[in-house]
């Protein structure tokens, strides 16, 4: 691995700091830890990183990173993602809508046309199968919207400046305070010892 | 940062070397840091020089000819285009086909070329997705206004009309709408979906409130977490997945318009592998007309490399050339039925009136291509790009070949007549082209014209086969021009 030369503000042994210090007009409630993040210079440290906070025991951990990382998902010990039977269902249901709602057309206002039967399914077979498409296309993107909590504009690690390069060239590990194995100085301590860049305190 | 001095020169390896090896796919040594600097330094720069008068110029034709002409053939009726019987589908069908297959070529690169795991598509895919959309946008004009009572559009909804009557579902016509709509939307999905991560870093670079509030609200707060990315590829996977077919039966249905009727010239059962064929040919040239100038101007050389249009011309080869044979096979069929009217409309393209559109066409789709056999001249951008203007002249002359020859003699020869276009047919056509690159122009100065997240994974991919861990970099600058 070539070691970058780090900036001066990540050189220092990494202070732990409220990620928000600018002064409110508002009574400031009270702040309430999130959670900690680590922020690492490549995607192997971090997948090293995540491998030993699985083997601490966390559970409620996340990986952050610019581009989805090979082998990340193994490391973290998640299954596939459920996204495939969403759109089976929604595939489903828009196919049978389709033909049904074709059937349904010609039975209620049925239609002599080149002297076939009214009830051609053939004929109505592309319609069904691009509908079935359009089904299945419209179930993926809301279902994954669904399944990752999207859109959700408000999160306590965008507020971080250094999060900021996780969608450029940063690859972060965050630890989120309602971990059962969650304490602030053992969970610091043990970020520290994976040799991060940097580490920081998030509030609610 | 400047964006152009970044690129070094975009040569290949000496292949000499080791005729087995591949091509980098990114040139230069980029660090991740790069590939967000240059591309993001398209939105975030001033505009290089000539992009304002493009984009004015193309959007003052496209208001003038385009605005201009519906306007007219609204307030007139459809007399004021060249249409006669019996030649009453003309330059309206010609675009409107024209259009959709040169919208082939986005959702092809980014569904087929993932399944298949090309690599290569991930510096074209953005643009060739947007170029899709803009595409079928200009297409979805022409049947829309085609149609004489245009008050009568909603017609084609499936939705009971007037007299309580619902759509014929048997007909092609309506099979086209639904096949064209859903492409459409399926295809905008799988750009928007593409996009979101890239969208977060434009956010995450942003130093305007605007910046930040419209990235930031397009980006639905994505934050590259690995429990996102998870649904996210499946997501990108299926979308893929159920596009692959979606992009082959567009086209089928298109034609079908043609084929199901019982016209000669029309009534082939070749056609519809013929269309899409013609329409990924004609994408990829479009494809290319826009990108060869693109990474010029905006110095992506690095990123979209020789190799990516080395590639993009064997495909047009291919195709070209699947085309040609669908040609030569027509007119074999023709002879072989046997059938008088048949033979008549084949052997009346080639030699009749219109025997100029034909000889257009084969020399731009059937020749044009043969040149894509030589190494030279697909590593030489200038020349490719003058290639694929003739390509995509050759497939528009395609479409106005099927149309209006096969129209122009009727059964009767009473009824006979020569097609030609007034005015407003071929203003309004300019005018479609300039609202296509208009919207492209747009896009490339006010969305991330390059998919950054999924480049950055080719660079690591790039960089671990070579033996070095990924680096962030932004913090170092690498020498130029260092050993790959």
């Amino acid at each position: 691995m070539t070691s970058n030369p780090l900036t001066p503000t990540t050189m220092t042994p990494a202070p732990v700091t409220p990620a928000s210090m600018a002064p409110s007009l508002v009574a400031p409630a009270p702040l309430k830890p999130w959670g900690l993040l680590a922020e690492f210079d490549t995607p192997a440290a971090l997948l090293r990183a995540v491998r030993e906070t699985r083997k601490a025991g966390y559970t409620r951990f996340d990986a952050h990173t610019p581009f989805p990382v090979h082998g990340m998902d193994q490391t973290m010990g998640m299954p596939r993602s459920k996204l495939g039977w969403i759109v089976a269902a929604a595939a489903l249901i828009g196919g049978v809508g389709a033909m049904g709602g074709q059937m349904y057309c010609n039975w209620d206002y049925p239609m002599i046309h080149q002297g076939k039967p009214y009830q051609t399914w053939q004929a109505f077979l592309i319609i069904t199968f691009e509908i079935t498409v359009l089904s299945a296309a419209f179930a993926a993107v809301l279902g994954m919207f669904a399944l990752n909590g999207l859109p959700k504009w408000y999160h306590p690690t965008l507020k971080s400046a250094a999060f900021a390069r996780v969608t450029d060239n940063r690859f972060f590990l965050s630890i989120e305070a309602a971990d059962k194995m969650f304490d602030l100085e053992k969970t610091q301590q043990f970020l520290q010892s994976l040799n991060p860049l940097l580490v920081e305190l998030l509030q609610e | 940062m400047s964006v152009t001095s970044a690129t070094t020169s975009p040569s290949l390896p000496d292949p000499s070397a080791d005729p087995a090896a591949r091509a980098p796919l990114v040139l230069g040594n980029k660090s991740l840091g790069d590939v967000t600097n240059m591309v993001s330094g398209l939105v975030e720069n001033k505009a290089p020089r000539g992009w304002l008068a493009a984009v004015t110029i193309t959007g003052l034709l496209a208001a003038g000819c385009l605005g201009g002409m519906i306007t007219y053939l609204f307030a007139t009726g459809v007399g004021v285009w060249g249409s006669q019987h019996p030649v009453m589908w003309q330059w309206d069908i010609t675009n409107f086909v024209f259009w959709i297959g040169i919208g082939h070529a986005g959702t092809l690169i980014s569904a087929i070329l993932f399944l298949l795991r090309q690599k290569w598509r991930t510096s074209i895919n953005r643009s060739a997705e947007a170029m899709t959309l803009f595409a079928v946008m200009c297409a979805g004009i022409f049947p829309g206004i085609h149609i004489g009572r245009w008050w009568m559009v909603w017609f084609m909804a499936p939705v009971p009309n007037a007299n309580a009557i619902w759509p014929n579902f048997r007909s092609p016509l309506l099979w086209d709408v639904v096949a064209v709509t859903t492409y459409m939307i399926v295809s905008f999905l799988f750009w928007y979906v593409g996009m979101i991560p890239d969208l977060a870093t434009l956010r995450d670079r942003a130093t305007s409130k605007v910046r930040q509030f419209l990235f930031g609200f397009f980006a639905l707060g994505w934050r590259g977490s690995n429990r996102q990315w998870r649904h996210y590829e499946m997501a990108y996977l299926i979308l893929a997945g159920i596009s692959t077919p979606l992009v082959l039966s567009v086209h089928t249905v298109v034609s079908f318009d043609f084929a199901t009727s019982v016209l000669p010239g029309w009534h082939a059962t070749i056609f519809p592998p013929y269309f899409v064929a013609g329409a990924i040919f004609s994408g990829f040239a479009m494809v290319l007309t826009l990108l060869i100038p693109a990474r010029q101007l905006f110095g992506l050389k690095d990123l979209i490399t020789v190799k990516h249009i080395d590639n993009m011309t064997k495909v047009i080869l291919a195709t070209g050339s699947m085309v040609a044979y669908a040609y030569a096979m027509e007119f074999f069929t023709a002879y072989y039925s046997g059938n008088p009217y048949e033979s008549f409309v084949f052997a009346n393209r080639a030699s009749g009136p219109y025997w100029w559109a034909y000889w257009i066409m084969i020399t731009c789709n059937v020749i044009t291509p043969q040149f894509f056999w030589f190494k030279t001249i697909r590593q030489n951008p200038w020349i490719v790009l003058v290639l694929a203007i003739f390509v995509n002249i050759g497939m528009w002359f395609e479409r106005f070949v099927i149309i209006v020859t096969s129209l122009h003699r009727d059964f009767t020869p009473a009824a006979w007549h020569y097609f030609t276009p007034t005015y407003v047919d071929i203003l309004t056509f300019v005018g479609s082209i300039a609202l296509f690159l208009h919207l492209f122009l747009l896009f490339i100065r006010f969305l991330p014209m390059i998919a950054m997240s999924e480049v950055k994974g080719v660079v690591q991919a790039q960089s671990l086969a070579a033996g070095r861990e990924p680096t962030g970099g932004q913090d170092r600058r690498e020498p130029e021009g260092g050993a790959p």
